[in-house]
């Protein structure tokens, strides 16, 4: 007990450390309701037995622990990764294995259509099987992973710094630039994130600035020889709106144009092929630049968009605008501002550690407060693994690719985001009839054991088939912790009486057979679930 | 409220008997009287995503400088015996060869065009001005609601679950608010489905919903129900495309044909929305063929399958398309356009005083141009919309639609 007692303790003090001075770290609270709601918020909610675990190690350490994920045994969730094979692939691998179109050989017919053509090697061998491949890892790794903390910024930062794995080139880039970018830095500092991203082939091809060059360049050779190109703002303005400042971040047009002309000749070599970032002073813009009142002296050349960058990082904006985009995510849609400026202090403090704003946000009273609890509306990706993992489903691969489809028809597709927004992180995107029926569906399917790779055992759920009140009972404290609203409750107990989900035997003597399945499936289709 | 909606009516059945005493009016207007009570009038807004470069959709040929700022993208002035050029319209404009199907609407003028329509806010961010688009309120963020659920809670009539729809995964922003609107992306995929007694679970999730809970989640859950069952009962899905018309595989081609079912199912439809995405192009944007001329081709189709198969019921029926900005009036270094000002709207339907370019040309000459890069904005977007809902959703004071705005001139785009 003492012992235990004392590992709580340090723990906070390690926690307490890393929020800064900003504020008297309270203590958070370790009841079953803290447990669950931290499950709900640094992880993809609570599997059976998770409130249990966590409650072993301590709240506080366990929050230690997430922060800390290379230390955590993940190998079980590696193995069935394993048998995704373009994961591991560089660029170069991948265009070799998903070729973009096959070579028209000898047994190629001359007639075929380029769709022919496509369709001609099997489907593991297209390069949509990149994307398909990348989905199915991440539904597999946020219900398996111990790492969960890790798997919920992931998602945070490869949607703040998204690309649509449609546009063009990007599907050969998504497996490296989630792997090589996103992943190692996502508990890490924010500038390092902001440093891979710009010179990341990804995103140098979905917003376009691979292509940009100083406005008076003509190349001399190639397919373009002796047609002027000239800059595309297209990064310049994205990289400030959305991956900075924020839109209200003070910048104006001329600030867009001036910081595409600083990005000139930050392009791709051989983007078909190996494509690594390059530099290319000979389409950069070498002339003077003045971003946000900062003059930069002509003739800097790579140091330009360096330059750009770490003013951006620096700018108190930035700070503000990603702890709002952290608060909006951990807290509530509404981000209280006391806070917002708190975890900005730390990013100010920290120069953007990641780890350091998270412990101010789990250090913070409005984390933990009656009003934030179940505040947020799962997307439809949290809500597909929240109730995998609520069900203590286990999932290979396959079940992976059915998942990331059922997300998709709930209107999230994994890296399916056209606009470089990303998707909303607000509930009244993902509340709409359509989408409310996807999640009702997808439960049933879910329980009705419909999903081919989901290993699912509702046996400990069932054991009361017999006795339907108690049945209810324990669907509702596995599911909802207990946490049903009066009305709710009235509603499933009726249903108790409904002879399809209580069946009598034939002679209507025997004990009743209790439809836990479908009973299970109206819990994680309830209001109360679809909340985190 | 219902005033004016009766009052048009009337006029609909007016105007059809007085055209009988001439000649034989056309069947559609016939019909349309007859029918005029159980039928509604129905909105269709087109949003065209990523900011459309309006000077490709509807070319400014005319502008002595067009074809100057656009070295490599500029689409080719109208000639006879040139089909790949633009499709001329009044002398000035042509519409992108690639909507050259919608021509034949403009020849029945029941296509109009609104030219250098835009936001009078300045930003060149996608995401806030589809957010001020939709909202209706350029500038302001903070309106909780969009202007088509403000226009759909205006109307006191009987109230259908289907009254305001959107086609697509995500209720549209210009929905959000009480209008009760619902959104969904097949219309066949929209009921509860189970193996076995999927009734048993209807109703179990139904009843879950159905507690007088006012939030966003059981708002939407009782709204959900309600549209399930009238569904189907109307059963709108089964309705094959009519009159040979033809929709493309593309998401806009799939939306507004579901669109034309849940109208001819007289579900009662009065507002529908839908988006078509991929014009956004900075690179490669092309001219007569190419990347936008897919884009356009596509929308063009769609259109003109939509209007094919809704037939005389588009006697009924406006469909209204809009895009954020516009793009830049020179092109880029990669053939492409950036972010722009203002844009086209195109207008087609019933009611409308088609083929006529609507709106004040600014000119293309460098002094002519917003900030010396895009087109300006003449004609305010609030003023089409209001006057597109006031007339065809009977507003009586369609301003109000628009917090902040004291109204526009009339354009004049409807009859």
């Amino acid at each position: 007990m003492s012992i235990r007692l004392v590992t709580v303790l340090l723990a906070l003090c390690v926690l307490a450390s890393g929020a800064s001075a900003h504020a008297a770290t309270p203590t958070p609270p370790a009841d079953d309701a803290a447990i669950v709601h931290a499950l709900s918020r640094l992880a993809f909610g609570a599997r059976p037995g998770d409130i249990e675990r966590v409650k072993a190690i301590g709240l506080a350490a366990w929050i230690e622990r997430q922060l800390e994920p290379r230390r955590l045994d993940d190998r079980a969730v590696e193995r069935t990764l394993a048998t995704l094979p373009s994961l591991p692939m560089s660029i170069a691998e991948l265009h070799k294995e998903y070729p973009r179109l096959p070579a028209r050989d000898k047994s190629a017919d001359p007639q075929m259509t380029p769709r022919a053509l496509y369709e001609r090697p099997p489907p593991e061998k297209r390069p949509i099987r990149i994307v398909a491949e990348m989905q199915a890892a991440r539904l597999v790794r946020a219900i398996e992973s111990e790492r969960q903390l890790e798997e919920v910024m992931v998602d945070f930062w490869f949607n703040h710094f998204n690309v649509h794995a449609a546009k063009g080139e990007v599907k050969w880039y998504l497996t490296s630039y989630e792997r090589d970018v996103i992943r190692p830095h996502a508990l890490g500092r924010f500038g390092d994130l902001l440093r891979g991203t710009a010179t990341h082939p990804a995103m140098l091809f979905y917003l376009d600035n691979w292509l940009s060059t100083r406005p008076d360049f003509t190349p001399r050779f190639g397919p373009n020889r002796g047609k002027r190109a000239g800059l595309n703002e297209n990064y310049a303005r994205e990289l400030m709106e959305l991956h900075t400042l924020g839109v209200d971040g003070g910048y104006t047009q001329k600030d867009v144009t001036e910081v595409a002309r600083a990005f000139t000749g930050w392009t791709i070599d051989r983007p078909r092929d190996a494509a690594r970032f390059v530099f290319r002073p000979l389409v950069h813009d070498r002339g003077e630049k003045t971003i946000l009142g900062l003059r930069i002296s002509a003739g800097g050349g790579q140091g330009d968009g360096e330059r750009v960058l770490s003013l951006l990082l620096h700018h108190p904006a930035t700070a503000r605008f990603i702890a709002t985009k952290l608060v909006r995510r951990f807290v509530s849609d509404e981000p209280p501002p006391a806070l917002v400026e708190r975890v900005a202090a730390t990013f100010r403090a920290t120069e953007g550690d990641i780890k350091a704003m998270l412990r101010a946000l789990v250090a913070s009273p409005e984390f933990w407060a009656p009003e934030a609890r179940r505040a947020k509306i799962k997307k439809p990706f949290e809500y597909v693994a929240s109730a995998v993992r609520a069900v203590g489903g286990h999932v290979d691969a396959r079940a992976g690719f059915a998942l990331a489809r059922y997300a998709a028809e709930m209107g999230e597709g994994l890296y399916g985001a056209q606009p470089p927004t990303g998707y909303p992180d607000r509930a009244e995107a993902w509340v709409n009839a359509g989408a409310l029926l996807a999640r009702m569906n997808f439960a049933l399917a879910l329980t009705q054991g419909r999903l081919p790779g989901v290993t699912l055992d509702l046996s400990p759920l069932a054991v009361d088939r017999g006795a339907p009140d108690a049945a209810l009972e324990r669907l509702l404290v596995a599911l909802l912790h207990g946490e049903a609203s009066a009305p709710t409750r009235a509603v499933l107990t009726a249903q108790l009486t409904n002879p399809e989900i209580r069946r009598q035997t034939p002679d209507d003597r025997g004990p009743a057979d209790t439809d836990v399945e479908k009973l299970a499936a109206l819990v994680i289709g309830s209001p109360e679930f679809q909340r985190r | 409220m219902t005033m004016p909606m009766l009052t048009r009516r009337a006029l609909l059945k007016g105007g059809a008997c007085a055209l009988a005493a001439v000649a034989a009016p056309p069947r559609f207007l016939a019909r349309a009287a007859l029918a005029a009570d159980a039928r509604r009038k129905v909105l269709v807004a087109v949003f065209q995503r990523g900011a459309v470069d309006g000077l490709s959709m509807v070319v400014p040929y005319g502008d002595r400088d067009y074809a100057g700022a656009r070295a490599s993208i500029a689409i080719r002035a109208p000639q006879a015996g040139d089909a790949g050029a633009a499709v001329d319209l009044d002398g000035f404009f042509g519409l992108h060869p690639a909507l050259a199907p919608l021509a034949a609407l403009w020849q029945s003028r029941t296509l109009a065009v609104v030219h250098a329509c835009g936001s009078p806010d300045t930003t060149r961010s996608h995401f806030d001005a589809q957010d001020y688009m939709e909202s209706g309120t350029p500038g302001v963020k903070s309106t909780p609601d969009g202007w088509l659920a403000r226009a759909a809670v205006t109307q006191p009539s009987p109230t259908s679950p289907f009254r305001a729809v959107a086609l697509g995964p995500t209720l549209p922003r210009a929905l959000r608010g009480d209008a009760g609107a619902i959104s969904l992306a097949s219309l066949d995929r929209f009921d509860v489905r189970a193996t076995s007694e999927a009734a048993a679970a209807r109703q179990g999730f139904e009843s879950l919903y159905a507690q007088s809970v006012h939030d966003l989640l059981h708002g939407t859950g009782r709204e959900t129900f309600e549209a399930v069952r009238m569904l189907k009962r109307a059963n709108a899905s089964r309705l094959a495309p009519a009159n040979n018309a033809e929709y493309p595989r593309s998401r806009l081609g799939q939306s507004l044909r579901q669109i034309a079912q849940l109208i001819r199912a007289d579900v009662g439809l009065e507002i529908a929305f839908t988006d078509a995405d991929g014009w956004d192009t900075h690179v490669g944007q092309g001219a007569e063929q190419g990347q936008l001329a897919a884009r356009l081709r596509d929308f063009g189709a769609s259109l003109t399958a939509f209007t094919q198969d809704l037939g005389d019921r588009m006697s009924d029926v406006i469909v209204l398309t809009m895009s954020e900005f516009g793009r830049t009036v020179a092109e880029n270094g990669n053939r492409g356009t950036d972010h722009g000002h203002a844009t086209a709207m195109l207008l087609l339907g019933g009611g409308v005083r088609g083929g006529k370019v609507y709106g004040r040309w600014p000119g293309l000459a460098r002094e002519r141009l917003y900030e010396g890069r895009d087109l300006a904005v003449t004609t305010d977007f609030r003023a089409l919309f209001a006057e597109v809902a006031g007339r065809q959703l009977g507003i009586a004071n369609p301003v109000s639609l628009f917090p902040g705005w004291t109204g526009g001139p009339q354009l004049g785009v409807l009859s």
